[in-house]
């Protein structure tokens, strides 16, 4: 349980009335509080980005199956590109693309130890496409949490692979024309085809339900990894408010109507017996 | 039923308001401050009691600001009498 003391100073900033019940706030009821592996700092994140409610759950899973020293994580080069400045745990910054790469040697080297790689779409799907495809066909056995927000957010909006068709970007200021700009990329599906990738599973952070599920989904994918069965993904359908230009709020109902419907939720490969 | 009593505190320093909270309550216990934080953010606050310590709040909140605490009142369960008839 968590050491820190909360003091109730929103009734010294605000009119309005806050009954705060001292019965309840003990540390016995606690429910829920943030995962004491997550640093506790401000992340940089825009309001309501999905790459913090990521780096959130994945230190919960981290905390609950309390493995902190024993798992590397690598980070990309993208928004979360200071990844490690949050996450308590072990971190190696890879060249843009290269996490894969990267998370190989290491997993490699110390195979006792539980590897991730977080990546973005551009990150993963673009520039580092083939060293994400071989990893995944060399069924290294790695974890990649792979956000999907269909734009390079910290570029400041660039068209990614994974653009929706229409979608307006600073590159495709018309909207994404696949006859011009092809189509996007299911990278997930296409690795799931591969014999040496054991699970593939999508997820979304944008309502209570989907986080819960996609944290479950972190949690079983390490699982796997530690008995060694292979290339695991877990993509997260997420929002970039910012260069979406929309407020967060809209940026969940987009991904709820827009994003879901073209990347469907749910298991896409799992390992065979489970 | 045993009465169920929640209670959130919220670290309006690191809130972003970002308002994804306020969908997440079943009880529209959440709103945005009238004041503004010291990044300039306007927070989420509580506005009601009806708390039922849920935390689907805490579980969209990105930064991860809202600690959700939960208190089952056991006193308040009714009690069944059966009357056994011999
Ligand atoms: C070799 C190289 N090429 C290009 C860039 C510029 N760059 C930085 S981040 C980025 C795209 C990131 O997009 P994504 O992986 O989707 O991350 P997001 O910010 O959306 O989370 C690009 C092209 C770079 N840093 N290095
Ligand atoms: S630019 Fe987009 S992806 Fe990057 S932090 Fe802001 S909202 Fe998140
Ligand atoms: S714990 Fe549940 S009821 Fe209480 S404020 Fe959060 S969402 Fe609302
Ligand atoms: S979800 Fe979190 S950061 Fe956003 S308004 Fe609510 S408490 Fe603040
Ligand atoms: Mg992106």
């Amino acid at each position: 349980m968590s050491e820190r003391t909360y003091v109730d100073i929103e009734a010294e900033l605000t009119d309005q009335p806050i009954n705060f019940d001292e019965d309840i706030c003990l540390a016995e009821n606690v429910v829920y509080i943030k995962p004491q592996t997550l640093i506790d700092v401000p992340m940089h994140y825009c309001p309501g980005c999905g790459h913090s409610t990521a780096h959130k759950i994945l230190m919960e899973v981290v905390d609950e199956m309390g493995i902190q020293e024993e798992i590397i994580g690598v980070a990309p080069v993208g928004c979360s590109v200071f990844a490690y400045h949050y996450m308590n745990v072990d971190m190696q910054e890879a060249a843009h693309g290269r996490a894969c790469a990267v998370a190989t040697g290491i997993k490699r080297i110390m195979p006792e130890k539980y590897v991730f790689t977080y990546q973005g779409d551009g990150d993963l799907a673009a520039i580092g496409t083939a060293e994400t495809v071989h990893a995944a066909n060399r069924g290294e056995n790695i974890l990649v949490v792979f956000i999907n927000n269909g734009i390079y957010g910290m570029t400041s909006g660039q068209m990614a692979p994974t653009t929706l068709p229409g979608m307006v970007t600073t590159t495709s200021p018309y909207g994404r024309d696949v006859k011009t700009q092809g189509y996007p990329l299911y990278i997930s599906n296409l690795l799931a085809n591969l014999p040496g990738v054991a699970y593939v599973s999508r997820h979304s952070v944008h309502t209570p339900n989907n986080v819960r599920k996609a944290k479950k989904s972190i949690a079983k994918a390490l699982e796997y990894q530690k008995q060694g069965l292979g290339f695991c993904m877990v993509e997260i359908v997420t929002n970039c408010p910012s260069n979406w230009k929309m407020t967060p709020k809209q940026s969940n109902q987009f991904v709820e109507e827009k994003m879901i419907p073209f990347y469907p939720l749910g298991d896409i490969k799992v390992p065979e017996g489970k | 039923m045993a009465k169920v009593m929640g209670e959130i505190i919220i670290d309006i320093e690191r809130c972003k308001g970002c308002e994804l909270c306020f969908d997440a309550c079943p009880k529209e216990a959440i709103q945005l401050s009238d004041t503004i934080n010291s990044k300039g953010y306007q927070f989420a606050i509580k506005v009601n009691d009806l708390c039922n310590g849920c935390a689907s709040c805490a579980l969209v909140c990105p930064d991860a600001v809202i600690t959700v605490y939960r208190k089952v009142d056991k006193t308040k369960r009714p009690v069944k009498v059966i009357e056994i008839e011999d």
